[in-house]
């Protein structure tokens, strides 16, 4: 009998392609995926500037942009091109890490609220009370007492992420636990946690990817805001962040240093909103051709 | 029914404000090495940091700490700041008023662009309007608040002339400065705002004219303008209820930064003040009040809601 297996019904191979498809067909999806996927190749080939980020040339101070500089250079005369790419390393890594494991803790907490009823309330208490702050206050506070590093900052806004990705996995949860399949593997004497992470799980995936990349999205804008207030990553590592933080002081003189920056911040949030709508379109079908 | 949906409501809202004071009191305990020295602050001698060790009862075992937190909230003691040398409540209060202008001067400009921008993209569903309100309305919740806040600065303030670039004067002193000094700080903040609101009141739209109720309005011979208007509008609007919360969350959230920008002197430049000064206590007595704050804002949410829509009632 512990032979019986109910296929949980994600999607078979063909199916599979059939969303891919249907993603690459959606047109917000594609300019989200483009946009990600070309600003992370540059933030992978930041090297090939041959620059160090931190390089100072008391020299070119204060270049404006120009064949030699793309960007321009700082007060220092350092390379903002350079800084900008390296710092798009640290943003989206931040970001991606943040989302990641966001979704993952949240996932995991949301299933097993959701399927072990005692644990219900008292869990979705604690996440009503960390909803209570603001995100970026409750980020704030925690940076603040963990000390202003990257890994800090990750933290902060991971657990500010958290409370959301519970209710979304629960919510999917509640409803997916109720259906046929998941009853009949009950009787077919599957284990809670057989339920919980094979047939639970996977179909409550498509809502919390979606949430997920707009996580990823709102954490490098978070970032930059805590990085902007000092709380964040530290110069002399470059984040978007902190770029802008440290040339607002020259914005009049010098705009491009606190230009560019912001110019990838926005096109960061805007692929990945881009990216998360198309999934949201795709993968929630009530919503399809909204 | 609704008396004991309320009791309900506000029965789940006490585990939440306990849980909400213990974890502003674990903020404190957060910090790494021993509270006491980062308080009393670099070069302290040995008697200082006792004194400071005694003062805020961290000689004490963790629950007792515990308790005397909670024994201190009853009170209604929220904790006094170090830098200040004010109690939190006090500080907040002097600096209220600054916060609710720019947040609610920020709500001001949200709630009717944002509703009528969402309503009419889903309305005119892939069309040019459609295309364009929520090409905006993406761009607003992608640019980050606080940059094009600095931008607006050198373009309103330092080159055209038109705004302060900072500062804040009371309204009870000058209306007119008032909203000057305020009008480009919320414009800024509205931006994410507005293009969170449009979004959600789309899609609330397009979900509500999709239903059969709306096309029996229309077969029935219903004009368009009571169809729309009226019987989907209406509908579209108890889902946007839900998003008051978290556009209240993210206006108070975003302050923080945009009061930084325009040296606003509300309560978001005291945390950041706090934080970079370490004045520990401040930090927590905010978290806290705000923390009351938003339970409270959450509830009454909660509360129109259910007197919105009658059907929640019946879950």
């Amino acid at each position: 009998m512990t032979d019986v297996v109910i296929a949980a019904p994600i999607l078979a191979p063909r199916k599979r392609f059939q969303l891919i498809r249907r993603l690459l067909a959606h047109r917000s999806f594609r300019i989200g995926i483009v946009l990600v996927t070309v600003l992370a190749i540059a933030a992978i080939l930041a090297p090939l500037t041959g620059i160090e980020p931190s390089a100072m040339r008391v020299r070119f101070r204060f270049r404006p942009p120009s064949p030699e500089f793309l960007m321009g250079s700082d007060n220092f005369g350092r390379d903002i091109l350079t800084r900008v790419l390296y710092g798009a390393r640290v943003s989206l890594w931040i970001g991606l890490v943040v989302a990641l494991l966001s979704g993952i803790v949240g996932a995991v907490i949301g299933v097993f609220a959701a399927q072990f009823r005692a644990f219900d309330a008292p869990v979705m208490r604690l996440m009503d009370a960390m909803m209570s702050f603001p995100a970026i206050l409750l980020a704030l506070g925690i940076t603040a007492a963990l000390g202003p590093r990257m890994e800090s900052v990750i933290i902060a806004l991971s657990v500010a992420y958290v409370p959301a990705g519970v209710r979304i996995v629960r919510a999917s949860a509640l409803v997916v636990r109720e259906l046929d399949y998941v009853q009949a593997a009950r009787i077919a004497g599957a284990s809670n946690a057989r339920i919980m992470f094979h047939h639970i799980l996977p179909n409550s995936f498509g809502p919390l990817l979606v949430h997920m990349t707009f996580v990823f999205a709102y954490s490098i804008l978070a970032e930059a805001a805590l990085s902007f207030l000092g709380v964040g990553v530290q110069p002399p590592t470059p984040s978007w962040g902190n770029i802008i933080a440290e040339g607002r002081d020259f914005a009049t003189e010098a705009w491009w240093i606190m230009v560019f920056p912001g110019i990838g911040i926005s096109l960061a949030a805007l692929g990945l909103n881009l990216l998360g709508d198309g999934l949201r379109d795709v993968l929630d079908p009530r919503l399809k051709g909204a | 029914m609704i008396g004991r949906l309320l009791l309900f409501k506000l029965l789940q809202a006490v585990p939440v404000i306990l849980i909400v004071s213990v974890l502003a009191f674990l903020l404190m305990s957060l910090l790494p090495g021993d509270p006491a020295v980062i308080i009393a602050g670099e070069g302290a001698t040995a008697e200082a940091i006792e004194t400071v060790r005694r003062g805020l009862g961290l000689d004490q075992p963790f629950h007792i700490q515990l308790g005397r937190w909670f024994a201190r909230l009853a009170e209604g003691n929220f904790g006094a700041s170090l830098m200040l040398n004010q109690s939190v409540l006090s500080a907040m209060g002097e600096r209220l008023p600054v916060t609710l202008s720019l947040a609610g001067l920020s709500l001001a400009i949200t709630l009717p662009i944002g509703i009528f921008a969402g309503s009419i993209a889903a309305y005119y569903r892939q069309s040019w309007i459609d295309s364009l309100v929520m090409t905006v309305a993406l761009l607003g919740v992608s640019i980050p608040g606080f940059w094009i806040a600095i931008v607006a600065v050198i373009l309103f303030s330092v080159t055209l002339g038109w705004l302060p670039s900072s500062g804040y004067v009371p309204m009870s002193q000058d209306a007119v400065q008032w909203f000057r000094a305020l009008i480009m700080p919320a414009a800024m903040l509205s931006l994410f705002q507005i293009g969170f609101l449009a979004r959600m009141t789309r899609s609330a739209m397009l979900d509500v004219l999709s239903q059969d109720f709306i096309r029996t309005a229309r077969s029935k011979g219903l004009s368009e303008w009571k169809t729309v208007g009226k019987h989907a509008f209406r509908n579209a609007l108890i889902m946007v209820i839900t998003t008051m919360g978290i556009l209240v969350s993210t206006a108070i959230g975003g302050s923080v930064v945009i009061e930084q920008v325009f040296a606003l002197p509300g309560i978001g430049r005291l945390v950041v003040q706090g934080i970079l000064a370490r004045d520990y206590p401040l930090v927590q007595g905010v978290m806290l009040i705000y923390g009351f704050a938003f339970v409270i804002i959450n509830l009454t949410v909660d509360v129109l809601y259910t007197f919105a829509d009658p059907r929640v009632r019946y879950d």
